[in-house]
């Protein structure tokens, strides 16, 4: 089932929680809202279960408008990030529970309750813990019996907040492949919120990056990644080096060195920053040409396939270090070591003019 | 055998360095204990043995005395309103408290608190402006012929205010530690609201609603001065059992007084015996909602 939001706000005093939110989520798809705290996520995932109501806007669920639905009619399966699993109930229990409210004349017989809830616990590899209760379970076992639960009513979509915020990080990996899997064979349309952004890029199949109350930027998590729309999608997916500009009539002039830039042909001695990845700088032992920026090795880490490297500018005012990620071949061909002096060139970067403010 | 003795001494050694010397321990507890001894387990053996002290035929005479049967009965009757309308209220409040924002949240704390703070005599003045002949309702309530001071009414409405806090105190805490995650997880699940509270609230604060039920109840049934400003002590009409002990008392007859008294203090007995029999169920599950929440 498909879900569509369109011009939501929602306000909690004096801070604008959403503004002017529009987002189309498809049918089956994993979509993953990122953001830091604060961004609007959160608030965005529970107005779309109906837990919060927006001040303004609109929800459709498949084309329906669900704006003024209850929570209960909904038929959402919404997972919490502390997992809120009914405490003085078994695990079945729990599980069983959505079945369980149901009015007598919907309400499957108990023989059927049974062996649903069981399936369901099979599912998430937890049959045996059926009979404990939530306080007996680790946070992994809980967050998946909390998953579990919310199948239960069979949701027509899928809302997780934050589902592995609470779970240390080896735990957090193991689940959120399992979720994809879980997706895959499933198929039910599902939004998850997260603060992380290798989980969300790992995960989903579409990304969607907030920032104070407003989306970003909507894409696959490679368009997300590799053509940021903002500065702060840039500086919130991975780590990124900043360089003072300058733009004129299609060339530009990052701390000095000059680079076409067709894409702001209009620009009229224009101030910018050029934003660039750690691993889409090229670096050299020896000048190649005159476009390059000499630099000196303060740092290196080269644990694992991949070398960090941090410089600093050498007749440059900026003194902010610098990151490069180069492969382990390259590092050794170059066989750097600190206090080396070197010479960088940006092989791939975007040119965002400064705001006026 | 080193091997297993060796942690043993040292967890005994670190335990003694840790620790106040023996004479400063034994004396906090003898002081403790001579404290309780004196103020406490001697005036209330004293109770049982004056109440005993002309023989057992005396002390059920003085029980089963009519007066002193309609004052156990009166107490009963408003304790058996007093504690469920608090029950309700009790309820309901903690529930608006900890579950809601709302403006003013704090003001009504203070007010849940302030029978605490105001002394049940001027609680029970109170009741005596508003309601009394020379009150503000008094010429109203006189002329519709509703008596609320020197009635029963009025003993129920002074206890109801001295017993508001119980309940609401005790749940508050409680209900805001376990927040209203699990409440939307049940609505979201389909539930309506009767379901969310009897299957998701209502078994989480069970304990502790019994608790300040067996709190306030104990103090239902022995609150003295608001009860004793509204009552008028009206033998057999509106005296409650703590009333009629005074009664007694300034009558000189003490066997009868103590023995009545005696109820009084195996309620007080009993309220302690379930009290700490709760206590120790509520610990458990609080334990259990503390690693729930920190996991």
């Amino acid at each position: 089932m498909s879900i569509e939001v369109r011009n939501l706000s929602k306000q909690f005093g004096t801070f604008a929680a959403l503004r002017d939110v529009s987002l189309e989520v498809r049918s089956g798809e994993l979509l993953a809202l990122l953001g830091p705290s604060g961004s609007g996520k959160t608030t965005l995932l529970r107005v779309i279960a109906g837990l919060d109501v927006a001040d303004a806007g609109q929800v459709l669920f498949q084309g329906e408008d669900a704006t003024d639905q209850h929570v209960r009619e909904r038929q959402v399966g919404f997972v919490f990030q502390h997992y809120a699993l009914f405490r003085n109930m078994t695990i079945f229990e729990n599980v069983a529970f959505g079945l369980r409210v149901r009015p007598k004349d919907v309400r499957p017989p108990d023989a059927e309750i049974r062996e649903r809830v069981h399936e369901l616990l099979k599912l998430v590899q937890l049959d045996w813990l059926a009979e404990r209760y939530p306080h007996q379970l680790s946070g992994g076992q809980r967050q998946r019996i909390a998953l579990a639960r919310a199948l239960a009513v069979e949701p027509k979509v899928l809302l997780l907040d934050e589902p592995f915020g609470a779970l240390d990080a080896k735990v957090r990996k193991e689940l959120r492949s399992w979720l994809r899997r879980l997706h895959d064979d499933m198929h039910i349309t599902s939004v998850f919120v997260t603060h992380d952004q290798e989980e969300a890029l790992e995960v989903a199949d579409r990304v969607v990056v907030m920032n104070e109350g407003r989306i970003e930027q909507i894409g696959t998590p490679d368009e997300v990644y590799e053509n940021p729309a903002s500065p702060f999608v840039y500086e919130f997916l991975g780590n990124v080096n900043l360089f003072h500009s300058r733009l004129h009539r299609g060339r530009a002039w990052i701390d000095g060195i000059e680079v076409d830039a067709p894409e702001h042909a209009e620009a009229e001695e224009l101030a910018a920053v050029a934003y660039v990845r750690p691993h889409d700088i090229e670096v050299d032992r020896v000048a190649q040409g005159e476009a390059a920026l000499a630099a000196r090795v303060t740092h290196v880490l080269s644990v694992g396939p991949i070398v960090r490297l941090e410089l600093i500018r050498e007749d440059s005012e900026d003194k902010n270090p610098i990151q490069v990620e180069i492969s382990k071949e390259r590092f050794r061909e170059l066989q750097l070591v600190r206090g080396d002096q070197v010479f960088i060139k940006p092989r791939r970067f975007d040119l965002f003019p400064n705001r006026i403010h | 055998m080193n091997a297993t003795t060796l942690p043993t001494t040292a967890r005994v050694r670190r335990t003694r360095a840790t620790q106040e010397p023996a004479w400063v321990r034994w004396s906090l507890i003898g002081l403790t204990l001579a404290f309780l001894t004196l103020f406490l387990f001697v005036p209330l053996i004293l109770v049982f043995y004056e109440a005993l002290k002309k023989g057992t035929d005396v002390y059920f005479a003085a029980i089963i005395e009519p007066d002193a049967l309609s004052a156990i009965r009166l107490t009963l009757t408003v304790a058996a309103i007093a504690v469920p309308l608090n029950l309700v209220f009790g309820v309901a409040a903690a529930w608006a408290i900890a579950k809601f924002e709302f403006r003013g949240k704090n003001l009504l704390i203070t007010l849940i608190d302030l029978p605490f703070s105001v002394s049940p005599v001027v609680s029970g003045l109170i009741y005596v402006l508003i309601f009394g002949l020379q009150g503000w309702l008094g010429p109203w309530l006189a002329e519709h012929d509703i008596k609320v001071i020197f009635a029963v009414t009025g003993i129920v409405l002074a206890t109801v205010f001295v017993t508001v806090p119980f309940i609401a105190r005790e749940l508050i805490p409680l209900m805001q530690a376990q927040g209203t995650e699990e409440e939307e997880a049940a609505v979201a699940l389909g539930a309506n609201g009767w379901q969310t509270f009897s299957r998701v609230t209502l078994p989480n604060i069970k304990w502790g609603l019994l608790y300040g039920t067996i709190l306030c109840n104990a103090r239902a049934m022995g609150e003295f001065g608001a009860v004793s400003v509204v009552s008028g002590h009206i033998r057999g009409s509106t005296n409650t059992l703590p009333l009629h002990v005074e009664i007694l008392y300034n009558e000189y007859n003490f066997a009868a007084a103590f023995a009545v008294a005696s109820l009084l203090a195996l309620l007080a007995l009993v309220t302690l015996a379930l009290k700490t029999m709760v206590e120790s169920r509520i610990t458990q599950p609080k334990e259990n909602a503390n690693e729930h929440r920190s996991a």
